[in-house]
């Protein structure tokens, strides 16, 4: 384990970790927790992915170090939100429990030997959801990585905009939107890796506004809830709704692809970017 | 059951019963006017009380009256308009109204959100909900706008984007994603003015501009108030608690400086003054105009960059860094 991860690891994490075994929600085997991890978190049984900390998800992609960005950008509380809880109290509470600041952790390190920008949402903090921190930490990523001249990847995991900042969440769609375009006009490649759940104010924004659009399997996406909608169309919606494959069905994404298959297959799009933009280059374009 | 349409009905029996009396009054010898004059003094007084300071939750039910002028309204205003139909690819969404149009003597791309006034045109107008082919209708209008050099003036009025099966099927997410990145890189001025709802993502799409004016009594929220207490409190009836919380009053939006202008309404609502309240809203979106019409297309591109860019970066040092570029 690389010296950056081991003291970014989260402490759940390690509790979790000291209990032996994991139950999979999806085939119910018992496994054991270690072989889990070595495992990326995927079921040796039925495949089915776990959800997964942004920390050890960087170490499953980059080849070497990790230099994050953002992470002195802190969530405020703009609306002063009080319900059961505060909002302050509930930040302080998912700090805690996920050793994150928030909810993505972004930076600069080499993929398959390429320089990468990336950005990685992390279901664990208010169940990944945008506010005004992770726009802007995706708006810096975004604009570094245009002054770097390098490509950007963004794995998503978000529930939607953050409902205890109001509008100013809402906004991070608009303002993340604004540093995709200015990224993308210049010529580089964006992609985006969707993750079990993409759904809302992060799907309907820079999620689907990426050059190519790879989801792991059986991720749920999409832009309504599915309670909303079977509470709109009053039926039970069947069990594949929504999912990478369905998507991948109806033609929205590019590719399903699983987690021992994600960094030798993002390694040979960025090479093809790469030879692309080289070849760009060579012609002064 | 809409809260204004309840409080309205003692005051339009009121009404009907001042104009009677008027009526009377003036064919019959014995003078009633002081008694008249008392009834609309005690009108005034009632009105005042339902209408001087509403919650966030009554203001979400202003907005959602159902007498409130529409998009088609505030277009029906304008000296001329060539409706256009359609995304080219799978049907024409009637949530979504657009066409070129003349504001004055200028030529102007007109996208609005369009509500029914009544159970059969909100049928076939999906109740302002627009599905993904209307959103991309709107990008189709929204790049014809740039390629003929011409502003968009937009009218956001929409509880949310169409929550249904066949949207998801057809990539809700993907076509507001795509509208937003449509205007984002628009090469003509934006003037989006929120008329009723402001509703979430489905609002956001027709509100990326130069410009964000809003009516006095509007109401954007990241989430509907019903969704939001959802979300949270898995409760939908506490609605009105969401609203008190979710700061979504075009006041509050105007200190948080998403929202740059407020056009006021008369006491009661823009739905008792329609022709007045929409004729504010045009000067205001002209005004605008005026003013934008003179930027370059990569002026405007950079003001715009800048006006999204720095919401939510609210450290001082942070701002500074924002606002002296890149």
């Amino acid at each position: 384990m690389p010296d950056w991860l081991r003291h970014r690891r989260s402490k759940a994490q390690e509790s979790e970790d000291a209990a032996l075994w994991s139950k999979c929600p999806k085939c119910g085997e018992v496994l054991y927790r270690r072989d889990l991890a070595a495992n990326m978190w995927v079921c040796p049984k039925c495949a089915h992915h776990f959800r997964m900390s942004a920390h050890d998800r960087i170490s499953t992609l980059v080849d070497g170090d990790f230099a994050e960005i953002g992470n002195d950008v802190l969530p405020g509380d703009p609306l002063k939100w009080v319900d059961k809880k505060s909002y302050a109290s509930k930040l302080v509470a998912d700090r805690e429990k996920s050793q994150l600041t928030e909810g993505v952790v972004c930076g600069f390190g080499q993929i398959g030997g390429y320089d990468v920008a990336l950005g990685v949402m992390d279901f664990h903090f208010r169940g990944g959801t945008m506010g005004t921190v992770v726009g802007e930490r995706i708006t810096l990523l975004l604009e570094e990585a245009l002054r770097r001249k390098v490509p950007c990847i963004i794995f998503t995991a978000s529930g939607g905009a953050r409902m205890e900042e109001g509008m100013l969440a809402l906004m991070q769609m608009a303002k993340t939107t604004a540093a995709v375009a200015r990224f993308m006009e210049d010529g580089n490649i964006f992609l985006t890796v969707l993750t079990d759940p993409t759904t809302g104010g992060v799907s309907a924004s820079f999620a689907f506004q990426s050059d190519l659009i790879v989801s792991e399997p059986k991720a749920m996406i999409g832009f309504a809830g599915r309670r909303v909608i079977e509470q709109t169309i009053r039926q039970k919606l069947p069990d594949q709704f929504q999912t990478a494959e369905f998507l991948l069905e109806k033609g929205h994404i590019d590719m399903v692809v699983d987690r021992h298959n994600m960094k030798p297959t993002l390694t040979r799009l960025l090479d093809y970017a790469a030879q692309g933009r080289r070849r760009m280059e060579s012609v002064g374009a | 059951m809409n809260l204004i349409v309840e409080r309205e009905k003692g005051l339009l029996e009121l009404e009907r019963r001042i104009d009677e009396l008027r009526e009377a009054n003036a064919q019959q010898p014995v003078d009633m006017s002081a008694e008249i004059r008392a009834l609309e003094q005690k009108y005034g007084e009632i009105q005042r009380e339902i209408f001087g300071a509403m919650t966030p939750w009554e203001k979400v039910h202003m907005a959602r009256h159902p007498n409130r002028p529409t998009s088609a309204d505030y277009i029906s205003q304008f000296a001329q308009f060539d409706e256009l139909h359609g995304d080219r690819h799978f049907r024409d969404d009637q949530a979504i109204v657009g066409g070129l149009a003349k504001l004055g003597d200028r030529a102007i791309m007109v996208i609005g959100e369009q509500r029914g006034r009544d159970t059969k045109e909100n049928v076939r107008r999906n109740f302002g909900m627009p599905s993904p082919e209307g959103y991309r209708k709107v990008q189709r209008l929204a790049r014809l706008a740039g390629r003929l050099g011409v502003p968009v003036v937009t009218f956001v009025d929409t509880k949310g984007a169409d929550p249904s099966a066949a949207s998801e099927e057809r990539a809700q997410s993907e076509a507001i994603a795509a509208c937003l990145y449509e205007f984002t890189i628009s090469p003509v001025p934006i003037v989006a003015t929120v008329i009723g709802e402001g509703g979430s993502g489905g609002a956001l799409a027709l509100s990326i501009a130069d410009r964000i004016i809003m009516l006095e009594h509007s109401y954007y929220s990241v989430a509907s108030p019903e969704g939001c207490a959802a979300i949270l409190w898995s409760d939908a009836s506490k609605a009105d608690e969401a609203a008190a919380h979710l700061k979504l009053t075009a006041q509050d939006l105007q200190r948080f400086e998403i929202v740059d202008q407020i056009v006021s309404e008369p006491l009661g609502g823009a739905h008792r003054d329609p022709a007045g309240t929409i004729a504010r809203v045009l000067n205001a979106i002209e005004l605008a105009l005026v003013e934008l019409s003179a930027m370059t297309p990569d002026r405007l591109r950079e003001a715009r960059y800048l006006k999204y860019r720095r919401i939510g970066a609210w450290e001082t040092q942070r701002l500074e860094a924002v606002r002296s570029g890149p």
